[in-house]
């Protein structure tokens, strides 16, 4: 049985946001609620690093531990989800998740009375796969279909992966030993008035 | 928290700031939305909806209500392409019902493997689009009223018959579209042509036109020498003036493979790109200094002995002059006093590119749009040939190109000085396509006022604005610009915007033709500053053109590959394909049978339209030049099913029905589809056979110049090829000479009788040439490091009209003025000076500079309608320095006015960052919808206006042009800040 895990090396992450709109499209998700974003560190200076972040489907998910009326729930393969009908909208997970990974819609099918919306790994929610319920509530089950999560099949330089952990630390694995070093970054010290070319 | 693309301090006030925007005024668009989805209504509901007939716009279903058997129908998948870039990511398009309900990503396309940026992720709201143009409409009373296709139709083709009468067909000006298909943008060529007139132009004119120009006077095409997937087997690559992680992200793909293998990347740009923050060595210059930067990496190599001394010998011609030039002119001082950067870091570039060959050069805009563009680019190329890097895989000069189909629209589209394929408008080339057309020349001769005008290029579109305003005695045409249709382009994608808005109102007629209502409908509504500069007898028309989702056809990528659409679904509303409008113009204006002779016609939505095939067979029959001929539909169409048989890096088909071909066939691709040539992946590649995608530098220019040889050295050719040495372009008389002509068939020989290899329809030229020879049709010549045709034959450093360097002006001076050029008087020298005498530069101490977000493209209205994207981007900025703010009083996120001497004003968020130097400010150039602190929604048609409005950079830039294509300066200008 898979794990299902999210990775972004930004090393290559170049912040296009493909990941952003991707699961946007995909499960339609309302203007104000974000799923997925693109954090940017270092913006315009030397250094400058992207990682795209969601719902990192935590293995002991604090999410879990905490939410009062316990709708969390995880799947076989890791996927942390929780049932929008036994939610409560009270933003406790909102407090122990270290990733601002839940959203608070202000409306709308994902968040009628205010619930808690999250990635869902393109895994859908409690109700039968692929029925127009789970759609509403939840977005569409890729995994149901045979399919990974759209942000990371769409993301333009194969920065984000998504799927099983095994399969992505390999990936993951291979690009460290292929780049051999870190960053090697000449010039910034001119740029920005340092001597010597050194950041 | 910040769902907005900066960091630090900005994040928590860009959240706030989108949860205020997200109450004022989205509710609306997303909450009917989603209302029509949970409450199950799928058809038409609502009153916006009931006006618009059998459409399902806000039908937005997903895959689960798709699959329940109660909704019905059987799930379709159409192969499209994205429509915002040059890079060609492939679309897998889920339709049900006619309705665009999923996308999924097409990993087996060698372009962009499943990959996407925001902009393809989102393409699906595209067929959806709430924002879009819906009905005809015309303006009455500073509103926009809805009327019928058959009104709009019969008073716009009487308004111009009216004018054709009293003013000529050259009163009416045309700006077509990089983003028509070829097809499209072909039959917009002939279009205009039986209209009789070549005022007519695209987006390519202010996007790459130097580049076409210097870069087709250097060595043969006008066009990206390689691919975006050839870089991966570089070595070393180059950006100067591309930030491609925002513009073209998925080209990155391919630069970061290239890079993990070890390949060295260097950026090189005024501002500290996205891009630049992957580079290995980032270099700032200052704006508009690309010249001393490259010329002080070239006299690097020149110093160090590292050029290649044998392909400069055999393929180049001049480099012996640039040198001295170089040698004399760009020593380490000069650059770091003209450019910023110490010899240290030239030195670095230059060892770095030398020595890690092959190395690639990567340009966009920020060399293309200068005064002196056509000379920037031809430095590149020339830094290029000194190191013998072009017709090499992993070298070439990479020139990543804009809109989707920028390539085409530029190899057979509407441009004023040529027919389809760079054919020129010399009578010879009228008649060349007259005969393609199956038209009568002496009929469409008389369509023009005289043969002088058929032969004169045209006006471009960055100046299209002077043929209205200018006085009609300076001009090169006998009428002022009347009437002008804007089809598919933004207007805020030209500059001198506040001029612009003056000769919008001075029209007699306004046609806008998109999707979307665009900036143009809104600036057109908007009242004048002055209520004298009103037209009382202007009329403005709004009419909606399909996407490129609404039909099929054929776009050519960057790298020259075509690829076909399929169409997804049937135009929204009352939306119609841009070549049935062109169709019904024509036959209300009396030229409807001459244009679609050769067509089959078939039935559309909204009346009878020609095949896109069969527009594309024409196509095929037509463009020898730049072989444009081999790739038939079915050709085409056999590649998108096929896509999974090529290979990634060298874009070739290994086994399966494609075997051997190079994906899209890109061009040229020479002679008839049955002659089978695999296309070219790499121009001037000597390394491969011309059967195999191989070729040289092109003769285009003569054989000798002033006693000194033209054509290749003695042993420098294509692989295989029977001719060993430099040879001319074929012709019939060369063939006779080399006994070849007989090769011909007899149906051949009686077309190909008194032709060259451009002009014989029969291809047989080509085959013999290129099947039986091994040699290349256009001849095998040395590219030119002196360009004798231009103003600098070798590229010379000139500062910009408007800049902020007043003490290198009377070292680097401008170009003189012009009197007639492109039928426009063009002024340099006496604009440079008079800056210089008024100290313009005190009072406007900042370089303004514009650029790409990578939410948005181009003009920005169609993805700033599109609210995945414009969620993303909410507001325009400015990007100023920590520096040049603090010296003004301006913090983090405060309004600020951005003021030009063209007396315009900006009112813009501050972006305060290291991004930029400290005498630099950047503008996006996608906002649109803000004038000069004015929200212009009530002048948008009602329900159909982008969710993201803001102030255009170019309603404040100012004038200069290229003084080879007329290309507008937007890249460097300059401008004042302060607190607003």
């Amino acid at each position: 049985m898979a794990r299902m895990k999210f990775v972004c090396d930004s090393e290559r992450c170049i912040e296009c946001n493909g990941c952003v709109t991707a699961c946007k499209n995909e499960h339609e998700v309302p203007w104000g609620v974000s799923r997925r974003r693109v954090v940017t560190l270092n913006d315009g200076v030397p250094g400058e690093r992207s990682v795209s972040v969601a719902c990192m489907h935590c293995t002991d998910a604090p999410c879990m531990a905490v939410c009062p009326v316990d709708c969390f729930y995880q799947t076989d393969e890791g996927v942390v989800l929780h049932d929008k009908d036994l939610c409560i909208g009270c933003g406790y997970c909102f407090y122990a998740c270290p990733f601002g990974a839940p959203q608070f819609p202000q409306g709308g099918a994902f968040g009628m009375r205010g619930k808690m919306d999250k990635c869902t790994f393109c895994a859908g929610g409690p109700e039968a796969d692929n029925s127009a319920e789970e759609f509403k509530k939840y977005g569409r089950n890729r995994l149901a279909e045979g399919k990974l999560p759209l942000c990371a099949e769409m993301c333009s330089t194969k920065a984000l992966l998504g799927g099983d952990g095994q399969v992505l630390s390999d990936i993951i694995r291979d690009r460290v030993i292929k780049r051999g070093k870190g960053a090697d970054m000449v010039g910034w010290g001119t740029a920005y008035g340092k001597e010597g070319g050194k950041s | 928290m910040a769902l907005t693309r900066k960091s630090g301090a900005s994040q928590a006030t860009r959240a706030n700031r989108l949860s205020r925007s997200v109450a004022d005024m989205q509710p609306r668009t997303m909450d009917r939305r989603t209302f029509l989805k949970r409450s199950g209504v799928t058809v038409g509901a609502g009153a916006a909806v009931s006006a618009i007939a059998s459409q399902l716009p806000f039908a937005m279903m997903g895959k689960a209500e798709a699959a329940d058997p109660a909704a019905g129908g059987k799930i379709e998948v159409k192969r499209t392409v994205c429509t915002h870039c040059s890079v060609g990511c492939a679309i897998d398009a889920e339709v049900q019902n006619g309705v665009w309900i999923g996308q999924e990503p097409v990993f087996d396309s060698p372009l962009n493997l499943g990959a996407h940026c925001a902009k393809g992720a989102a393409i699906r709201e595209h067929g959806h689009g709430e924002g879009r143009l819906k009905y005809p409409m015309k303006l009455v009373n500073g509103k926009y009223q809805k009327i019928s296709w058959d009104v709009a139709l019969n008073e716009i083709s009487a308004r111009m018959l009216e004018m054709r009468k009293t003013d000529g067909p050259d009163s009416v000006y045309f700006i077509g579209s990089s983003k028509h298909s070829n097809e499209q943008a072909y039959l917009m060529r002939k279009f205009v042509s039986m209209w009789g007139t070549n005022n007519c132009d695209h987006q390519a004119r202010i996007c790459h036109s130097t580049t076409v120009a210097g870069v087709a006077n250097t060595w043969g095409y006008g066009a990206m020498t390689n691919s975006y997937n050839d870089m991966q087997n570089s070595k070393a690559m180059l950006f100067i003036g591309s930030n491609a992680a925002e513009a073209h992200p998925v080209s990155m793909l391919h630069t970061l493979h290239a890079k993990e293998n070890g390949a060295k990347m260097i950026v090189v740009d005024p501002r500290f790109t996205r891009t630049a923050a992957k580079a290995d060595q980032y270099v700032r210059i200052r704006s508009g200094s690309d010249i001393a930067f490259l010329f002080g990496v070239v006299y690097h190599i020149f110093k160090n002995g590292w050029e290649d001394k044998k392909y400069i010998n055999d393929r180049v011609y001049g480099m012996e002059k640039v040198r001295e030039d170089i040698m004399a002119k760009w020593t380490p001082d000069k650059v770091l006093d003209v450019c910023g950067v110490p010899e240290a870091e030239v030195l670095k570039v230059a060892e770095t590119m030398a020595k890690n060959k092959p190395s690639t050069i990567v340009w966009c805009m920020g060399q293309t749009q200068h005064t002196i563009g056509n000379a920037f680019v031809r430095a590149s190329c020339i830094l290029q040939l000194t190191l013998g890097n072009i017709g090499v895989s992993g070298g070439g000069a990479n020139i990543y190109r804009g809109h989707d189909n920028v390539q085409g629209a530029t190899d057979i589209g509407p441009n004023p000085d040529s027919l389809p394929g760079y054919y020129g408008i010399a009578a010879g080339s009228w008649k060349h396509w007259c005969a393609v057309w199956e038209a009568d020349y002496e009929w469409l001769k008389k369509q023009f006022v005289s043969q002088a005008m058929m032969e004169k290029s045209g006006i471009t579109v960055s100046r299209w604005i002077d043929g209205v305003l200018e006085k009609n005695e300076l001009i090169d045409q006998d009428p002022n610009l009347k009437a002008v249709f804007y089809w598919g382009h933004a207007p805020n994608s030209q500059s001198r915007g506040l001029e612009m808005k003056r000769a919008m109102d001075k029209l007699d007629l306004l046609v806008v033709i998109d999707p979307y209502p665009s900036a143009t409908a809104a600036m057109a509504a908007m009242p004048p500053s002055d209520a004298k500069d009103a037209n009382p007898n202007r009329a403005v028309y709004l009419l909606p053109a399909a996407t490129q989702f609404e039909t099929s056809g054929s776009a050519t990528a960057s790298n020259r590959s075509i690829q076909w659409r399929e169409k997804v679904i049937e135009p929204l509303f009352e939306a119609r394909s841009d070549h049935m409008i062109m169709y019904q113009l024509a036959e209300k204006l009396g030229f409807g049978k001459e244009l679609v002779k050769n067509y089959k016609m078939v039935q559309g939505k909204g009346g009878m339209e020609p095949e896109p095939e069969s527009i594309l067979r024409e196509v095929n029959r037509g463009t020898w030049t730049i072989g444009y001929t081999g790739q038939s539909p079915e050709r085409l169409k056999l590649h998108m099913q096929n896509m999974h048989t090529f290979d990634v890096k060298s874009l070739r088909a290994k086994g399966g029905p494609c075997d051997g071909d190079y994906f899209g066939l890109p061009w040229p691709c020479f002679g008839t589809p049955e002659m089978k040539h695999p296309g070219t992946p790499n121009l001037y590649d000597t390394s491969k056979h011309v059967m195999e995608g191989g070729g040289n530098f092109r003769a285009n220019f003569g054989v000798e110049k002033d006693g000194v040889n033209l054509l290749a050295e003695d042993g420098s050719h294509s692989k295989g090829a029977d001719l060993t040495t430099g040879y001319p372009e074929f012709d019939h008389v060369l063939l006779k000479k080399l006994g070849w002509w007989d090769e011909l068939t007899d149906a051949e020989k009686a077309k190909a009788e008194g032709k060259n290899w451009k002009t014989d329809l029969s291809g047989g030229i080509q085959r013999v040439v290129m099947k039986n020879h091994g040699c290349h049709p256009f001849g095998n010549a040395k590219a030119r490091a002196v360009v004798w045709n231009f103003p600098d034959p070798i590229p010379q450093h000139r500062e910009p009209l408007y800049g902020t360097r007043p003490d290198l002006v009377a070292k680097y001076p401008t170009h003189d003025d012009k009197k007639a050029f492109w039928r426009l008087p063009t002024l340099y020298k006496s604009i440079q000076q008079k800056n210089l005498e008024d100290k313009v530069a005190e009072k406007f101490p900042l370089i303004l500079t514009s650029g790409r977000l990578v939410e948005y493209e181009g003009g920005g209205e169609e993805t700033r309608s599109n609210p995945w994207l414009a969620e993303l981007q909410q507001e325009a900025f400015v990007e100023i320095n920590p520096k040049a703010a603090n010296d003004r009083g301006i913090r983090h996120n405060d309004w600020v006015w951005l003021k030009t001497p063209t007396g315009a004003q900006l009112k813009v968020r501050a972006q305060v960052t290291e991004r930029v130097g400290a005498d630099t400010c950047f503008m996006p150039f996608h906002f649109s919808g803000h004038w000069q602190g004015k929200d212009m929604l009530a002048y948008y048609p009602e329900g159909a206006h982008p969710v993201v409005r803001g102030e255009a950079v170019n309603t404040a830039t100012t004038y200069g042009y290229d003084a080879v294509t007329m290309m507008q300066e937007t890249k460097t200008t300059i401008c004042q800040v302060a607190k607003a």
